[in-house]
């Protein structure tokens, strides 16, 4: 126990320099950019004199290195600032649209995970079997395909032409009690399955799109995994011991790959959350990505800076996360 | 002497980039109940081969049979059922001592977890009382108890400090030589009645191997189980084993009791074998020539390139085998000291 | 010359390296003889109204666009913004890339755990989300697309040669050649370069693919080259309103975009296999 507490401190140090560097590079490209912010904002009927008084008034006209130290100060205070586009506080802004890409990045997570490893398996199992050959057509499309294009095509196939699905959104008509912002848990939790149902529909193609180079990769590194470990001299003592084989292959086999799958797991967070700025793009998804690109577009510099801290922070913990989880996988690590 | 294991003329061939390797050549092999037999040749000989072939656990694809028998206990195993060698022989009458004990254990579940799993489908109780059909299927709790019982039981008798401690470590806790206990243990424990034991020991310090083996032959002789013991090395061969075999290049060369085998070789090749072990005048006295490809082998016996006796005869057909003595075998055209008038 | 040979004979046996090699030698084609191969070259800048959106035909192979443009045509042109992007990115991330990372793994002071520590803050976010951050504020443009994407993608490279750096360091060799006397930098040209070859072509393989999906999704996102650039990406952000009727104007540049990228990998695992075997098993890190 201790031991994992010490290691969350020594990564927790190790990536506090790094996003503090990501937060340097991040203010000097919203501060030194061509087109000027202040600008922007005041609108093009203003004049350089109110232009200038909104620049003071928003602290602009400062030195760099001072306004950076006062983003950093104001940022332990937990004050993200205020969006320069919406006028509300960035954090509120952020929290309102996170449990949408939440919930959609974790559906698609879990799609990917329940039915990459098993498939995996089944593919290292029945080598160069139909299943592995359709399988490995999958994995290497689900990477050469661009996520937004598989989006629309298959709101093509299953929205317009099909009606199966809705085309994009997160729901009609009123959401469920807000006891988590997850649609699918607070319909479930107030027993609304109406809605549940709505949800799950609203769902399936942006976390069928987002899972889709996911589950490729995970198919494929399982694969790679289970080959692996088959080759291992004790999965041959197994065998010259009549075990039997499924027991071999779900208990002992799969269990020495999903050490290094889990690895992946954090990998897959960085392709899931990519994903889901073009996604919800896509699908008019009312998440945190859309909030990021859209504050770009209109280049709202807070909302980007508020952005990049949360981002930043999200991989540092899902980074400690992966690694706490994997010595927690290892018992070797544990022991030693 | 109603013989255990009957392996005949079996023919076995490895896929390499260079065409198939033939490195079992109409291989002929007894083993008698209760015997230790040890399996002697240089590396690549193709002992492992041999061992694997009659546990049926050559590497798919790889490697294919291309002829020959393999009985045991009156039947082929080659041309049984697969599903039932694996359920009746595979671990139950015929186990396995791997070379590497280390890697021969997972080493993510606890070494008690391993051997339970064995035990809920080969120890002698499963056997008797009907197995679980399917992974999933029930372990009875008094077959359980039993089962643990008899681990705990052999654990002492394998000299592991505190066994029900020892059960719930994990593999990497345990010494190179405990680890190899532990394996003996398993291998013992379904009451086999062949142990195929693949250089159990040279994985292992010196210091410690002689004391493995010495644990191993008293165990089997204790509970009349035979051993197909495999080694480069022709010291622990001939303190342990009962019959001693010798191996060259895929075909079995000569086959003799221990003292005989160390007394009177008649093979060439097993007496330049025994002569290149290091005596106490420090001379070497190695081989000349070199290990044959087994892609292509020369014809008849395989050592007649390197042999000192060799005829024309040696290079077009190989001997078939022939008895000096009572089990005394040997595989050669002329044959050192043979005595006068024997044959088969 | 001779491990050239030995090298291309291998690849010649992968049948899915050889069908990656045929689709980035058809996208070639495509862009080099682009003039040649359209039905109608000049729709790159010319407007037809009149003959908008019209399926596919003898006349018009791919349909129409919004403007009565021939799509075939424009895609053979896309293509040469496609490989241009490709090339010039991936190769700038290269030149950037490996020298940080020959450096870093070379020496081990202060100054190698400051280099890698700033390609990590590149690695740290989405390289969509920065590579939009960047194209963004400099203004949507072919160049400031390549640029965007050369200065996210360096660090790919540096990491690559930083760990095979040193990995080679702790090799025999190389202790043995210094206590010759070679100079520092010697070895590094002489010795450790040869071996970093591999994983650089490797990545570079996988890194135009992943270039141009990026590329493509900052086209998409409206943020690539302006009209009337015929750019993949951009097409398909286009053709959206028109659906479902005009479906040939949003598959046929994502089609065209899944087989280029699909080359691209294929040839990329293909290499891998040939050209970094069981010798040397390292963890395949994720592909990007």
């Amino acid at each position: 126990m201790l031991r994992l507490l010490a290691l969350a401190l020594h990564r927790l140090l190790w990536f506090v320099p790094t996003l503090l560097g990501l937060l340097v590079v991040t203010f000097v490209i919203s501060r030194v950019v061509p087109s000027d912010p202040v600008a922007l904002v005041a609108g093009e009927t203003a004049t350089p004199a109110q232009v200038e008084t909104l620049r003071h008034q928003l602290g602009y006209d400062r030195p760099l290195p001072v306004q950076f130290v006062d983003y950093l100060a104001r940022l332990a205070r937990g004050d993200m600032g205020v969006s320069l586009f919406t006028r509300r506080p960035i954090l509120d802004d952020l929290a309102h649209r996170l449990p949408a890409t939440i919930e959609l990045t974790v559906v698609a997570m879990l799609v990917s995970v329940l039915a990459g490893i098993p498939l995996g398996v089944l593919s290292a199992l029945w080598r160069n079997s139909l299943l592995d050959h359709a399988l490995r057509v999958l994995t290497v499309s689900g990477l050469a395909i661009a996520g937004f294009w598989l989006g629309i095509m298959l709101q093509l196939l299953f929205s317009m032409r099909l009606g199966w699905t809705p085309l994009n959104g997160r729901l009609p008509g009123f959401p469920p009690s807000n006891l988590t912002g997850l649609y699918l848990v607070d319909a479930a939790l107030t027993w609304d399955w109406a809605t549940f149902g709505a949800a799950l529909r609203h769902l399936a193609l942006p976390a069928a799109t987002l899972a889709f180079p996911a589950l490729a990769t995970l198919v494929r590194f399982t694969r790679a995994g289970v080959l692996d470990v088959m080759q291992s001299n004790f999965v041959l003592y197994e065998r010259a011991m009549g075990l039997p084989r499924p027991l071999i292959v779900w208990k002992y086999i799969l269990r020495s790959a999903l050490t290094s799958t889990v690895t992946q797991i954090g990998l897959l967070f960085g392709i899931l959350l990519a994903g889901a700025v073009v996604t919800e793009a896509v699908f008019d998804w009312p998440g945190i990505g859309t909030y990021a690109v859209s504050s770009i577009v209109r280049s709202d510099y807070n909302a980007i800076m508020g952005f990049t801290v949360w981002a930043g922070a999200i991989f540092i913990v899902v980074n400690l996360l992966v690694d706490l989880a994997h010595t927690l996988v290892d018992p070797r690590e544990r022991a030693t | 002497m109603a013989e255990l294991l009957a392996v005949r003329e079996l023919r076995v061939d490895f896929a390499t980039d260079r065409g198939p390797a033939q490195v079992l050549d109409a291989i002929n092999l007894d083993i008698a109940a209760g015997e230790v037999v040890g399996l002697v040749g240089e590396s690549g000989c193709g002992k492992t081969t041999l061992a694997r072939a009659i546990m049926g656990v050559l590497p798919e694809g790889a490697a294919r049979i291309r002829g020959g028998e393999v009985r045991f206990r009156g039947t082929d195993l080659l041309k049984q059922d697969p599903a039932v060698v694996n359920e009746r022989v595979r671990g139950q009458a015929i186990t396995f001592i791997p070379q590497d004990p280390f890697t021969s254990f997972s080493p993510l579940f606890p070494v008690g977890t391993q051997i339970m799993d064995l035990m809920k489908w080969k120890s002698p109780r499963a056997r008797d009382a009907g197995r679980p059909s399917s992974i999933f299927g029930r372990y009875p709790r008094e077959r359980h108890k039993a089962d643990r019982e008899a681990v705990l039981e052999i654990l002492r008798a394998v000299q592991i400090p505190e066994p029900a401690h020892a059960l719930r470590r994990l593999p990497h806790e345990f010494s190179g030589g405990q680890r190899q206990r532990l394996m003996i243990a398993m291998a013992l424990l379904p009451q086999p009645d062949l142990v195929i034991a693949d250089e159990p020991t040279t994985a292992l310090d010196v210091t410690i191997q002689a004391q493995i083996l010495r644990l191993l032959r008293a165990l089997v002789k204790e509970r009349g189980v035979s051993v197909l013991f495999t080694t480069h090395d022709l010291g622990t061969a001939h303190e342990l084993c009962d019959r001693v075999v010798v191996m060259y290049a895929g075909q079995e060369m000569e086959a003799a009791p221990t003292d005989a085998f160390f007394g009177r070789p008649a093979h060439p090749y097993t007496r330049r074998l025994l002569a290149s072990v290091p005596g106490p005048d420090g001379v070497i006295r190695d081989i000349p020539g070199e290990v044959p490809s087994l892609v292509t082998p020369p014809a008849g016996c395989r050592f007649h390139p390197r042999c000192d006796h060799a005829t024309a005869e040696c290079g077009v057909e190989r001997p078939a085998p022939r008895m000096l003595a009572e089990g005394h075998v040997v595989r050669c055209h002329h044959p050192v000291d043979a005595p006068a008038g024997a044959g088969e | 010359m001779r491990t050239l040979w030995f090298v291309v004979a291998r690849l010649a046996r992968d049948r899915s390296a050889l069908i990656g090699l045929v689709l980035i030698a058809l996208l070639v084609l495509a862009a080099l003889l682009a003039p040649l191969l359209a039905t109608h070259p000049d729709d790159v800048f010319e407007l037809h109204p009149s003959e908008r959106l019209r399926a596919p035909s003898g006349a018009h192979w791919l349909g129409t666009d919004r403007m009565g443009a021939d799509v075939y045509s424009r895609l053979l042109f896309g293509a040469r913004i496609t490989i241009l992007i490709g090339l010039i990115a991936v190769g700038a991330s290269l030149i950037i890339g490996v020298p940080i990372g020959l450096v870093a793994g070379h020496h081990h002071g202060w100054a190698s755990d400051l280099l890698m520590r700033v390609s990590d803050i590149f690695l740290a976010v989405p390289q969509v989300v920065l590579a939009i951050a960047i194209a963004q504020t400099l203004g949507p443009s072919l160049p400031n697309v390549i640029l965007a994407l050369s200065v996210t993608y360096w660090p790919w490279f540096a990491r690559v040669v930083y760990a095979e750096t040193r990995a080679l360091q702790k090799e025999v060799f190389v202790e043995s050649t210094t206590a010759l006397g070679a100079s520092p930098w010697r070895l590094t040209v002489l010795h450790v370069l040869p071996n970093i070859a591999s994983p650089i072509i490797v990545r570079a393989s996988i890194g135009m693919g992943f270039t141009i999906l990026t590329a493509a999704a900052l086209g998409f996102l409206g943020l690539g080259p302006p009209p009337p650039t015929p750019e993949w990406g951009r097409t398909i952000a286009e053709s959206r309103e028109f659906l479902p009727d005009a479906w040939w104007y949003a598959a046929a540049p994502g089609l065209a975009i899944f087989l280029t990228v699909m080359g691209f990998n294929l040839l990329g695992d293909g290499l891998r296999d040939v050209l970094d075997p069981r010798l040397r098993r390292r963890v395949r890190t994720g592909d990007g």
